[in-house]
């Protein structure tokens, strides 16, 4: 199987984290992931802004760089339900053979590699927020829960009112940034009475947002993508990493 | 074509809806009604919707029959038209807010009276058949206990279903005890604010004019085009009143509302209580065909800028929406922002597809309504005749002028993420720029700044990090992993 990696314009650019995190997790599945060179954004933040075109354009791109593949793994739940959901109705032509090879990544681990059990070790009281394109758009329904459960070490705490939007919503974020930040500040008062060290989910745009309100606030509490709780071995780096930049 | 009026005049149309939510978040009285009221409904109806086994069916149901009747729209409005006239009633066809408000103006002028009773109604809201009508030397009452809140507090709806859902018990009491005594019976003196002795003093206040009133004015929830059956539901049994003791009955609907059979009706019955009031069934149910034996009957056809919406074939299925309001309840955005920062009688995420259809985005506030969503899919998720809001929203930004800063700014994203190459050479500068961003953003970015802080920019893009490692990780450290 010819399985890409679509790391998405927001991971390449500020998260690479994340991506490395997702090739070690997906290596240590003995899965050979390709990084195909071509590749730039899946054109969301065009087309949910009003610039359809560019957002066609874009689409078109992203048929072309990942065509020739069995399987393409995102690490992004928003990026994922861009594709599945809006590719179709975009350019219908262009993307109809590439559109359901794309897998957001705790989808490819359970539902293509049939694994719920990485490996990973997270001795970390985590919570999660299951992002409304992950939740609403990709239904990925339990699948980012199931594979947390199975980190040795990691104590799963549930966050009141999950599946309430943070108030990320892409350029909602800057357009109506009063409505925004009340959003982000109830979902930081969910997150803060959970006790979490650390929050995760499976998209690092509304993470950015949430995050940039955690520090802003000087909470102490720290944003994870899911790739990168499930990368974790033993003592490994993330771990270190998040022990040294705690307050 | 002019502008569609959508009962709304006043400060919230003259600023975007960011500029109208910003100073309504701010407004904590505000913020805890609208947190209190909306997650209590909401609650209810997730509730009685899980009560169902079949509810993904009957909703697929709702949006199946809608999408038929609005296909064939021409064609059961005529039925209907027949079996109205058949039933002794007399229809009559609107184009626009005006000339529905002159039918409904000339027909309470030839009865001589100069006071109507009102069913709580949406499209007579849309319309502002109030003030119309006053216009007219005619007086229009409120009789929907929340409407009378409204009404009395020289107030504009802000919601679809609860139209007073901005207020709480202690305001209201105050209405009550101010405004009563000027619009009929007063309000008994040391008015307390228990639920029990409001409703007891609306009761009192509204029985009088029920008894008294020759006139009734209603809109419906549904039209059979088969047997030209109105239908109306409703909770308070005010409504009935208006419908079975006035001489004249005069209904405003709109050219949406109508299902083809009787056997549709039941479909609806079940989608709309249980998703707007979060009742299995609503207390009324009231139907009517034609004129009753010494009553008069008329029927206004309102059209309102619907037919240009049925032409648009994304954006019609707004057409099915049957003004239940469960998306106002889900929406984080409206129970922030309230009803009357989306500036129109349509608030929340329908009102945010609907306004800017209706009425165009002319202004700047409908053209701010399509961005008054995160895209969080929330109202899609509940809606009972599945519009996909977000991609209404969608499809509407993709129509609207985008401001002139931000058409370059996207051409430039654009530019670069056409050729990886512009978008590694983009990635190496923020690399190398990445000690000056200031934490404070100047412009228009500080939107983002003003409550957030920006992530790091890391030295190196992910692109870059394979290129030099061929994507072996484990040697060196990762300076994105933990933030």
């Amino acid at each position: 199987m010819r399985v890409a990696l679509f790391i998405t314009c927001v991971n390449d650019t500020l998260f690479p984290g994340t991506g490395k995190a997702t090739v070690t997790l997906l290596r240590r599945l003995g899965v050979d992931v390709a990084f195909p060179r071509a590749q730039t954004c899946c054109g969301q933040m065009h087309v949910n802004t009003g610039y359809r075109e560019e957002g066609v354009r874009l689409a078109r791109h992203f048929a072309e760089v990942f065509g020739g593949y069995d399987a393409v793994v995102v690490p992004s739940g928003s990026c994922g339900a861009m594709v599945r959901e809006q590719y179709p109705r975009l350019a219908p032509a262009a993307t109809g053979e590439v559109v359901p090879k794309v897998y957001e990544l705790s989808e490819f681990l359970i539902d293509v590699l049939g694994v719920t059990d990485v490996g990973a070790y997270f001795p970390h009281r985590v919570t999660y927020h299951p992002t409304c394109h992950s939740l609403r758009g990709l239904h990925l329904g339990d699948r980012p829960l199931r594979l947390l459960r199975n980190v040795r070490g990691l104590e799963l705490v549930p966050l009141p009112g999950a599946e309430e939007c943070c108030g990320f919503g892409g350029t909602f974020a800057v357009k109506n940034p009063a409505i925004s930040a009340a959003m982000c500040a109830d979902k930081v008062g969910n997150v803060m009475a959970t006790g979490a060290e650390v929050l995760c989910a499976a998209d690092n745009s509304c993470l950015m947002h949430i995050g940039g309100t955690l520090t802003r606030q000087k909470t102490g509490v720290k944003i994870m993508h899911l790739a990168e709780i499930l990368a974790a071995t033993e003592a490994a780096e993330v771990t270190a990493t998040i022990e040294r930049s705690a307050p | 074509m002019s502008r569609t009026f959508l009962g709304m005049p006043g400060r919230a149309l003259e600023r975007g809806f960011p500029a109208n939510a910003a100073v309504a978040v701010r407004d904590s009285q505000l913020r805890f009604n609208l947190r209190k009221a909306t997650r209590t409904i909401r609650g209810k109806r997730a509730a009685v919707v899980a009560e169902l086994p079949d509810w993904e069916g009957l909703r697929q149901a709702g949006k199946a029959i809608k999408d038929h009747t609005l296909r064939n729209l021409d064609r059961y409005l005529e039925q209907l038209e027949a079996a109205v006239t058949a039933a002794g009633g007399h229809v009559h066809w609107a184009r626009d807010a005006d000339e529905a408000n002159r039918i409904v103006a000339d027909l309470v002028r030839a009865t001589g009276e100069t006071e109507v009773v009102k069913v709580k109604s949406m499209a007579t809201q849309e319309i502002g058949l109030n003030e119309a009508l006053a216009a007219e030397g005619v007086t229009a009452y409120e009789t929907d206990l929340a409407e009378l809140i409204v009404q009395l507090g020289d107030d504009w709806p802000s919601h679809i279903l609860v139209p007073a859902i901005h207020r709480n018990r202690a305001e209201i009491r105050e209405i009550f005890q101010e405004r009563m005594g000027e619009w009929g019976r007063p309000a008994p003196e040391h008015l307390t604010d228990d639920p029990r002795a409001l409703a007891e003093a609306a009761r009192l206040h509204l029985r009088e004019r029920f008894l008294s009133t020759k006139v009734a004015i209603s809109g419906a929830n549904f039209m059979i085009a088969e047997t030209g059956t109105l239908v109306v539901l409703e909770s308070e049994g005010n409504g009935r009143m208006c419908l079975t003791l006035p001489r004249t009955l005069i209904s405003v609907v709109g050219i949406e509302k109508i299902l083809p059979t009787w056997r549709d009706l039941e479909v609806f019955l079940q989608l709309l209580p249980r998703s707007s009031t979060g009742e299995r069934m609503n207390p009324y149910t009231s139907t009517w065909t034609g004129a009753t034996e010494g009553q008069e009957f008329h029927l206004v056809l309102l059209d309102n800028g619907r037919t240009g919406v049925l032409a648009d074939e994304v954006g019609r299925q707004a057409l099915r929406c049957i003004r239940c309001s469960a998306c106002l309840n889900v929406c984080p955005v409206y129970e922030r922002a309230g009803g009357h920062a989306y500036g129109s009688v349509y608030p929340g995420p329908i009102g945010a597809i609907l306004t800017p259809q209706l009425r165009g985005m002319g202004s700047e506030l409908d053209r701010s309504l399509p961005y008054a969503s995160s895209l969080c899919g929330a109202c899609y998720e509940v809606c009972p005749v599945a519009i996909d809001i977000p991609e209404v929203l969608v499809d509407l930004r993709a129509k609207a002028r985008h401001p002139r800063a931000e058409r370059l700014g996207m051409a430039a994203a654009g530019w670069i993420f056409n050729r990886p190459e512009r978008l590694a050479l983009a990635q190496r500068a923020g690399g190398r720029l990445r000690r000056f961003v200031p934490k404070r953003l100047p412009g228009p970015m500080s939107a983002w700044t003003d409550t957030r802080d920006l992530p790091d920019i890391p030295r190196e893009s992910f692109r870059d990090w394979w290129d030099r490692t061929g994507g072996r990780t484990g040697t060196e450290r990762q300076d994105g992993g933990a933030r």
